[in-house]
């Protein structure tokens, strides 16, 4: 069972990796700027702006590039950037590793954040600590990343300077832009797990539980937390993806030298390979990500069957 | 003049005080590690295809060519060449070199590298956005259409001289080989990294390249055996990339950043100016830059010579330096004041929306026009595109803003019936050198009057274009004011006909730490943009 559902996953896998490559590549060969002509320079000839869209094989039809690129793809070749004449592939891994540590401390305090905060709440469901909390997690969720991120730099670091004014490398320079990220995204992780606990807490072997004797705490975290659980890890897996390539604005703002910065820089410069090579990594992110999740789920929750069919 | 004379007396006056002061209090201490910080990666640090203002100057400092500049000024000087000769036809330059410069490899630099360097940039398959420049050597186009490797103009004589003929004489050439596209390269180091070599430069220069973390930092290390006695003075240049402008400047106000490399974001800029935490640290410099509007001479109804004056007449300049916080100041003819040519006695087209008005009228557009402005839409261009069309509509214009990106506008002002009117702010132009003919040929003569081309207003007046190359066939040292005066008749010439409205000269301001020394022309050299690293020092 389990194999055929894998198997069939990683097909539609490939198909929504086609289709986010050919949509990418479609929307950037038609946006009205010629890479040779920016690669040539302002003092260049029309022989020589030419001469180099031959080279690139900028003057083939749509049809004719998109499938160089994708033979060139299947061979983990994904081009060089037409700014830093860099192979993109080695612009993308230098980036994995930073992106990678902010996203597992992001997601890391949005869990710490949000898995506590929405407990919280749900035991004082309707109180005004309930609505207090949820308030706060709307705020979160709906506060525009820079200016969040711009205020929590200057409040933080600035001003109280108990952090560091961005930058990579130390331990302490992870933990504003990590916070920023935990603090906005928990409200997500805070209402799934309180409406979920909700729902658990008014089951019928919670009251066994209560009944036989067991203390409060111990019904919490033995027969409440693992069911109300659920739901997170799929929320995790999405995460994981938006991470990977949506931490434009706060890796910008923090100057964390990550692939949310990259993408930014290369589409100020319109390089379109590192666009579209930082586009179908993190395609590649949210799939792989999203499939170990739902693969995930059962294993938590044994009732929970993969592919029922 | 009066005025500058004055000026100028004041200036001795109290030069010849101050100076033996500061002559001693300035004296360059070597040592020292300094950071530098930037919001984008480095693009690249090959010399061939290095052309924006990040990495102009870093490169200036990685390689050297056979020409340079006195450092802080646009005066030529001699660089890797110890001499030149110019032939008695005014067609080829013998260049001596200087013996024992070495390269960071440690191999010495020979002639034969001049004649590798030079034919690499124009080779096509380097994709060389300089490699045009060269378009004078003798033997450019072969190597341009492929058919050969190999200049015909440029003969290796000995180990250590260089002769290189051009088709034709060329005032300009001298600058030319000042550009960074003409920096000398070892053939060894460039074969050995492929297309990784502006990765892994390798040149003559100040300093090296010590690490790269990509989108991280780059460490340029003092190289111990430049052939200039003395400098640099730095040991070590780092450069911090992917920081935000805005927390640069926080973390200079701090002492943890020496020069915030992308200076001060045009919103914040009165902000900066004015808080007393910044007095003394902004270095304010002239730039050879103009902005200016153009006007397509060939869409109607901006083909008619009276509508392109009444455009001139209406835009109010003053009132669009005050929108960016004065950074500039306001111009009235294309050359920018601080280029051989600029004509001071010049008046320009007066403000005077009146004028304009009947102007107008005599054109036969009483009831005006509606027509289209291209602007770049990053903070201030759109703003300064809104003002100016506000003094248009006051003259009966109706002028719809078209913000798109960079590439996009510079696309469509190629186009030769897409775009009436381009704001060439944030795009254009700063010259490449500092000669007047860089602000002719590509955006107001015939030769960038084509698809693809920078002369957004289309403008091609052929004796104009002849005036100018009668000007650059002006070889001799001792014709140098002549040809300037008559490329700076070319300019007023032109601005008869209006394709323009020059705006404005835009200053530039670049932030330093206090403890970072040196004469502040070298913080906005206009030459080694934004920053002479070679000469700055530590307190």
């Amino acid at each position: 069972m389990m194999p055929i559902y894998i198997l069939r996953r990683l097909g539609y896998a490939v198909l929504i990796l086609l289709g986010v490559s050919f949509i990418t590549y479609l929307l950037l060969y038609m946006i009205p700027a010629d890479p040779a002509r920016q690669l040539a320079g302002r003092s260049a000839t029309a022989e020589t702006v030419a001469n180099i869209r031959a080279q690139l094989g900028l003057d083939l039809p749509f049809y004719q590039q998109y499938f160089h690129y994708l033979m060139n793809l299947i061979q983990g070749d994904l081009g060089r950037s037409y700014i830093q004449r860099t192979e993109v592939s080695a612009l993308i891994s230098s980036r994995l590793g930073p992106t990678m540590e902010l996203m597992a401390w992001g997601i890391g305090f949005e869990l710490l954040i949000g898995v506590s905060l929405g407990m919280l709440a749900a035991i004082k469901r309707n109180t005004a600590i309930d609505r207090f909390l949820m308030a706060l997690s709307f705020v979160g969720v709906s506060s525009p990343h820079f200016i969040a991120s711009m205020l929590f730099l200057y409040l933080f670091a600035v001003n109280l300077d108990w952090f560091p004014l961005g930058g990579y490398g130390e331990f302490e320079h992870v933990l504003l832009p990590a916070l920023t990220l935990g603090l906005l995204g928990s409200g997500w992780y805070s209402r799934m797990v309180r409406s979920s606990m909700i729902e658990v807490l008014e089951q019928d072997f919670i009251r066994t539980a209560r009944s036989k004797g067991l203390t409060r705490l111990r019904v919490l975290f033995r027969h409440v937390l693992p069911n109300a659980i659920v739901p997170v890890i799929p929320m995790i897996g999405i995460d994981i993806g938006i991470f990977i390539g949506g931490l434009v604005v706060v890796e910008s703002v923090f100057g964390w030298p990550g692939l949310g910065q990259l993408a930014w820089q290369a589409i100020q410069r319109v390089d379109i390979p590192v666009i579209v090579g930082v586009t179908m990594i993190s395609a590649v992110a949210i799939v792989i990500a999203n499939l170990i999740a739902d693969l995930l789920v059962p294993l938590v929750d044994p009732r929970i069957e993969l592919d029922k069919s | 003049m009066k005025t500058t004379l004055t000026r100028n007396l004041l200036a001795t006056a109290i030069a010849s005080v101050i100076l033996p002061v500061t002559a001693f209090a300035a004296d360059p201490k070597p040592g020292g590690d300094i950071i530098v910080t930037y919001q984008n990666d480095v693009a690249t640090l090959d010399p061939a295809i290095g052309y924006d203002w990040q990495n102009w100057s870093m490169i200036k400092s990685l390689f050297d060519g056979l020409m340079d500049y006195k450092p802080g000024t646009t005066e030529l000087a001699l660089d890797l060449a110890e001499s030149y000769e110019l032939s008695d036809d005014g067609k080829t330059y013998t260049f001596k070199l200087r013996e024992g410069v070495k390269f960071h490899n440690g191999r010495e630099m020979k002639a034969s590298d001049v004649k590798y360097s030079l034919e690499r940039t124009a080779n096509p398959k380097t994709q060389s956005p300089g490699a045009g420049f060269f378009s004078p050597i003798l033997g450019y186009d072969a190597v341009s259409a492929g058919d050969t490797t190999e200049l015909e103009g440029v003969t290796v004589v000995d180990d250590y001289t260089v002769a290189i003929e051009l088709s034709a004489p060329n005032a300009t050439f001298l600058h030319v080989m000042g550009l960074n596209f003409a920096s000398i390269v070892p053939k060894e180091a460039v074969e050995e990294h492929g297309a990784d070599f502006g990765k892994n430069p390798v040149g003559t220069g100040a300093y090296e390249l010590g690490e790269w973390a990509l989108g991280r930092h780059l460490v340029f290390e003092k190289n111990e055996d430049y052939y200039k006695e003395g400098v640099p003075y730095i040991d070590t240049i780092t450069f911090e990339v992917g920081q935000e402008p805005m927390v640069a400047l926080q973390r200079l106000e701090r002492g943890d950043v020496d020069i915030a490399g992308d200076g001060i974001p045009p919103a914040k800029f009165l902000q900066f100016k004015n808080n007393p935490a910044y007095e003394g640290l902004m270095v304010v410099g002239d730039q050879l830059h103009t902005g200016y509007l153009t006007l397509n001479v060939t869409i109607p109804p901006l083909d008619n010579l009276k509508v392109r004056q009444a455009i001139n007449m209406a835009i109010n300049k003053d009132r669009i330096v005050r929108i960016i916080n004065g950074r500039a100041t306001p111009a009235n003819q294309p050359l920018p004041p601080a280029m051989p040519g600029y004509d001071e006695g010049y008046e320009g087209y007066p403000f005077d929306p009146e004028k304009a008005k009947a102007l107008l009228r005599e054109a036969g557009y009483e009831d005006g026009f509606t027509t289209e402005l291209f602007v770049m839409n990053t903070d201030p261009q759109p703003r300064i595109a809104q003002a100016m069309q506000q003094d248009l509509s006051n003259i009966g214009i109706t002028a719809e803003i078209r913000s798109l990106a960079q590439a996009n506008v510079i696309e469509a002002g190629g186009v030769q019936d897409q775009a009436p009117m381009v704001w060439s702010g944030g795009m254009a132009w700063i010259a490449d050198f500092p000669d007047p003919a860089n602000f002719w040929g590509p955006i107001l003569g015939c030769e960038g009057a084509v698809p693809g081309g920078w002369n957004w207003a289309w403008y091609c007046n052929e004796e104009l274009d002849e005036m100018g190359d009668t000007a650059d066939a002006m070889v001799a040292e001792h014709q140098r004011d002549d040809r300037a005066e008559l490329w700076g008749s070319v300019f007023i010439e032109a601005m008869a006909d209006a394709p323009w409205v020059p705006i404005f000269n835009e200053q530039r301001f670049t932030v330093r730490s206090e403890r970072m020394a040196g004469d502040e022309s070298l913080y906005v050299d206009p030459v080694h943009v934004p920053v002479n690293y070679d000469y700055i020092w530590v307190k």
